[in-house]
């Protein structure tokens, strides 16, 4: 029996389920290149009419923010609600804001 | 796997991002790939995750036997789909284990050498085509039941694989159940059929809920950590009560003398299955282990020639584009 020889390429697969919606990922697909890699993302997350265009891209080419540092990267929204619409008060009687 | 990189540090027994981490996820919230966990939630995910997928790719072949045989051509592009639906179901499940930080190879070369698991069930043969029925209204309908409290799981990328696969399995029990609804209502030949299959996989099917929760080993932890929702003898109870009707429908025998409708409780009281024979199995004393076993080794050694091919053609691409 033969183990498996050399491990292939993973490719996070972004799929648009119609058009006016952005992509989102839906998962990965291993495969020797990036042909392949749209051919095995239709196979497996499109049998069901789940998208009109595939997007593929090398996993290693994406760079994640490190959620250690989730609290310095975020944190600083947190603390200005009045970036929200709700933070104002808007007298009773005015309309059309 | 992006996610990789940034695990390096999770070996350490750390006890206070342990009891972080308790505390996240008993607050309900979703644990994601690159997340700092526990070394055992990794380990039990990447168990049960991988155990899983092997369970989709395996339990291909007892339905991939009937593929040639279907009765009709709608029968049989049916069976085809949902054979390929369990090949995709497999692939999202080596994709979620791989956000874990294991390697395809190493969860394939596991099932290949035979010290991975996969569920019991598909150690039993597929005989008649009334057998392609109580699959998939059973076996599936046993499968979903497990399978549905998954969504919700913590781990974040296998609750999602969940989601696709409940969506998919959907059709393939009710296809089952059509298959079931057909024999049933057919010739004698045709309805003795829909009985034997059913007499041969109702007791494995109760099975595949595995042992009774004083029996089963990893449950308190994994409840724990939000990856089981629901006791083993609780989901087992379910699918009886929704089942047994089902079979009334068809006007078929469940194979259990003790069973009977409890009105007190609002539930079906059911012998219990043979835990011995369920042992056996497990210790790859099935009808069919080794014949599953087998046949996914060849089809393994057969595709070789292709995935080479295929790293070659990437290979010689590759080179042309930079000269």
């Amino acid at each position: 029996m033969k183990t498996t020889s050399g491990q292939w390429p993973l490719w996070e697969v972004f799929l648009r389920s119609r058009n006016g919606l952005h992509h989102q990922h839906v998962g990965s697909v291993h495969a020797v290149d990036a042909e392949m890699a749209v051919a095995n993302a239709r196979d497996v997350y499109t049998r069901r009419g789940e998208g009109v265009s595939i997007w593929v891209v090398p996993s290693a080419a994406i760079v994640a923010s490190d959620p250690g540092e989730k609290g310095e990267l975020f944190e600083p929204a947190l603390d200005k609600v009045y970036r929200h619409p709700t933070f104002y008060e808007i007298p009773d009687g005015v309309a059309n804001i | 796997m992006y996610s990789q990189a940034l695990d390096e540090r999770d070996g350490v027994a750390d006890e206070a991002v342990n009891a972080a981490f308790e505390q996240r996820v008993a607050a309900e919230e979703k644990v994601e790939a690159n997340d700092r966990m526990p070394a055992a939630y990794r380990k039990t995910l990447i168990r049960q995750i991988s155990q899983h997928a092997h369970s989709e790719i395996i339990g291909m072949q007892p339905e991939g036997n009937w593929i040639t045989r279907a009765p009709s051509l709608r029968r049989k592009a049916i069976l085809l789909a949902k054979v390929q639906d369990e090949a995709g179901h497999g692939l999202y499940l080596y994709a979620a284990a791989e956000t874990l930080g294991v390697s395809r190879e190493e969860l394939v070369d596991q099932l290949l050498a035979g010290t991975a698991k996969y569920s019991s069930i598909f150690n039993y043969p597929t005989l008649t085509w009334a057998d392609m029925g109580a699959i998939g209204w059973l076996v599936d309908g046993a499968a979903i039941m497990n399978q549905i409290p998954l969504c919700r799981c913590s781990y974040g990328p296998y609750a999602r694989a969940m989601m696709r696969i409940c969506k998919e399995e959907s059709f393939h029990q009710r296809q089952g159940f059509e298959i079931m609804v057909t024999l049933s209502r057919g010739t004698e030949a045709q309805r003795a059929m829909a009985q034997d299959a059913l007499n041969r996989w109702w007791w494995p099917s109760l099975m595949m809920f595995g042992p009774h929760d004083s029996e089963s080993t990893h449950s308190d932890t994994s409840m724990r950590w939000k990856i089981k929702r629901f006791s083993n003898d609780e989901l087992r109870q379910k699918f009886v009560d929704v089942t047994v009707p089902q079979a009334d429908f068809l006007g078929l025998a469940v194979p259990d003398p003790d069973l009977r409708y409890d009105d007190a409780t609002g539930h079906y009281v059911f012998g219990e299955p043979d835990w011995s024979e369920f042992k056996a199995v497990l210790r790859g004393e099935g009808p069919c282990n080794a014949q599953r076993l087998a046949h996914r080794r060849r089809a393994h050694d057969d595709g070789a020639w292709v995935r080479e091919a295929a790293q070659a053609h990437a290979a010689k691409q590759q080179a042309e584009q930079v000269a």
